[in-house]
């Protein structure tokens, strides 16, 4: 029951993955996304990471991706130019695609990370809470990367206020700071001209 | 308690950070900004200094680390910052986009380089990178009028994400092999797994290549010039110059401390990223005439011989490498400054002949911009021929003779837009005529600077006892 469940699971989250790379239309490539993350919620719930599970289609779905979606449909992309080239440029990325997905398939194949390579996931009690045991670890353990990802959250919330905050320039709001500081220099500038020539 | 005594230096720094945000909403304006960030960075130096450790402490279950290594590294990087903070700060205030956000973001970028230095784990190690890249990130892009700088902004910001992802991707192969994230787990569990070699060579490729991308090393060199020349002159210096410390602090973490049972294999993919550094580095900058990049292509030549040292995979060669670094960082740090001392408002002097005759303009500056071309070239005495010396031999110590003899080719080749510049200060009519005008603490500062590269070059032992130390303990 449960590997069906997987399978059922494994199933749309490739499907929904590689439609997402390959449908024309952004706006379908976003919805299949948000598929994909459904899908892999559930596979997380099998795993007993309800948290994580939750926390995906929570953040994901219900933020990252709706956010996504208003900025596709805002944004009007023309697909021709995304397009060009594309002939030109084919043999090359295919001889490299295929050279990695060789050498991938070689080094992250079953050979190495076949099912009976990996430990069986344990079972746990029914009481048993995947998040307080997230919790321990996040605030114990793992504080410091904890506490630098906050900070690298607060760069990011400063970089793009940085960015984006221009002062209007429609305000007629005076700046009496800056009238008070001003010098003769920058209001009037002497111009040495040389005196006609009277006939 | 321990814990936060070891990562005090941190600390100081990110509270500071965190109140100089709050600083930069006063009327008192940049001087005040400025006048807290260099303090800041002061403290966090001496901090440093007087904690440093004799031997190896961990801290935070095991995810910093503080040795002599990352004492040295964090120094440097303190004193690089503070100099790039100095020679900035007169074409910040003389422009308003950039003025307070440079400092602030500059801190918190100091902050990633010194949680990379001072890591012990992958997870540190990602994170501080991703720290100080997004400040970068955003310090490029601060010039938001310049076509230009959004450009390069955009050119770091997806090459950097894709680097990243490169890293990430390596170290989770790693990860799936040895079951740890923690460096020297990893290190001790390598020789369990020789079956899995081919597993373990396809996870260092990737994480060879995001350091590559870091450290801007052929054939993952193609943001550096476009960034150096778009990004506004402090950036350019503060970009070219600390995180190059801290980029050969991750190669080291990594390579050495993390995989050295794998050196046969690293050691390879090395010597090629070093030939090809050396080579594109060199003969493309002869092309330049914008200096910005000029430099650019110098530090990609640079980066190639920093790894000679790497690559020989002994502790002095290790030692030589570090050499290489502080003494190329502050070499890059004083030929970026000399950028920005000529520099006035409205003019931008990014141009090569913008030097023509500047020893006719200001003697001295002239002289300073001799010796760090001299020192960027490798001509004795200067300290730019010891870290050459250094790397050389020990690649030749470690029987890449052939290596040994490109580089010294490459270095000969390199020495002619050195040499260049030092022709047209000296020997060209100046084009401009006008006093070079900046601040007292500059001109301080910048002798200093082309001092430093002397004095080091005249007593190099000093520098190196203290790399040599450094590597030694780093085990």
């Amino acid at each position: 029951m449960q590997q069906l469940v997987f399978y059922f699971f494994a199933g749309i989250l490739v499907v929904s993955g590689t439609l997402v790379i390959t449908v024309k239309n952004p706006v379908h490539a976003a919805l299949f996304l948000v598929l994909a993350f459904f899908a892999s919620a559930g596979v997380w719930l099998l795993l007993e990471a309800e948290f994580l599970a939750i926390t995906l289609v929570l953040v994901y779905v219900g933020a990252v991706m709706v956010l996504f979606l208003f900025v596709v449909m805002m944004l009007d992309i023309n697909l021709t130019p995304l397009r060009e080239g594309f002939a030109r440029f084919l043999p090359v990325g295919a001889a490299v695609a295929f050279l990695m997905i060789t050498a991938m398939v070689l080094a992250v194949g079953p050979r190495y990370f076949g099912a009976d390579r990996v430990a069986e996931a344990v079972q746990h009690p029914a009481g048993y809470s995947n998040t307080r045991e997230l919790g321990r670890v996040l605030y114990t353990d793992y504080l410091y990367p904890f506490e630098i990802a906050a900070v690298i959250l607060l760069v990011a919330i400063v970089a793009a206020i940085a960015l984006t905050l221009r002062p209007k320039r429609q305000t007629k709001a005076q700046k009496p700071e800056e009238q008070v500081a001003v010098r003769r220099a920058d209001r009037v500038r002497l111009v040495k001209m040389a005196p006609d020539e009277r006939q | 308690m321990s814990d936060l005594i070891l990562s005090l230096p941190e600390l100081v720094v990110l509270g500071m950070a965190c109140a100089i945000l709050l600083a930069c909403v006063s009327r008192r304006g940049a001087g005040l900004v400025y006048g807290l960030s260099q303090g800041t960075l002061f403290a966090a130096l001496l901090l440093t200094i007087a904690l440093g450790p004799r031997n190896r402490d961990l801290a935070f279950h095991g995810l910093f680390v503080s040795d002599p290594l990352a004492t040295v590294l964090n120094s440097a990087i303190l004193l690089v910052s503070m100099g790039a903070f100095v020679y900035s700060q007169d074409y910040l205030a003389a422009r308003p986009f950039l003025s307070r956000e440079y400092f602030v973001l500059g801190l918190f970028a100091v902050l990633g380089m010194m949680v990379m230095v001072s890591a012990n784990n992958f997870l540190t190690i990602y994170l501080g990178l991703e720290l100080m890249s997004l400040s970068l990130y955003a310090m490029v892009a601060m010039h938001r009028d310049s076509a230009a700088a959004s450009e390069a902004a955009m050119k770091y910001f997806v090459l950097g994400a894709l680097a990243s992802g490169m890293l990430l991707y390596g170290i989770s192969i790693l990860y799936g092999v040895s079951g740890s994230l923690d460096l020297h787990t990893v290190a001790g569990s390598l020789y369990q797994h020789a079956d899995r070699s081919l597993l373990l060579v396809f996870g260092l490729v990737f994480v060879i290549a995001g350091i590559a991308f870091k450290l801007g090393v052929v054939p993952f060199h193609m943001w550096i010039p476009d960034v150096y020349e778009g990004s506004p002159t402090p950036v350019t210096l503060f970009l070219g110059t600390a995180p190059k410390l801290s980029g050969f602090a991750i190669a080291f973490r990594l390579l050495v401390e993390g995989m050295e049972g794998m050196v046969a294999d690293w050691q390879q993919m090395l010597v090629v990223l070093a030939v090809l550094s050396m080579a594109i580095g060199n003969i493309v900058a002869i092309a330049q005439w914008n200096i910005k990049r000029m430099l650019a292509y110098s530090t990609i030549a640079h980066m190639g011989f920093l790894l000679l040292g790497l690559l020989a995979g002994t502790k002095s060669g290790y030692a030589g490498s570090m050499f290489y670094v502080i003494a190329y960082a502050l070499m890059s740090m004083g030929a970026f400054g000399m950028i920005l001392l000529l520099t006035r408002a409205g003019f931008e002097s990014d141009r090569i002949e913008d030097f023509k005759g500047l020893a006719e303009r200001s003697p001295w500056f002239a002289f300073v911009m001799l010796m760090l071309m001299f020192s960027l070239a490798g001509v004795p005495p200067f300290v730019g021929f010891w870290a050459k010396w250094f790397v050389i031999k020990e690649a030749l110590a470690a029987g890449f003779v052939w290596i040994a003899v490109l580089a010294v080719a490459f270095s000969i080749i390199g020495a002619y837009y050195y040499l260049r510049i030092i022709k047209l200060m000296y020997f060209d009519t100046p084009e401009e005529t006008a006093p070079l005008s900046c601040g007292r603490e500059m001109r301080f500062v910048m002798s200093l600077n082309g001092l430093a590269v002397l004095g080091l070059g005249v007593s190099p032992g000093v520098l190196m006892a203290l790399c040599l130390s450094a590597v030694g303990a780093g085990r």
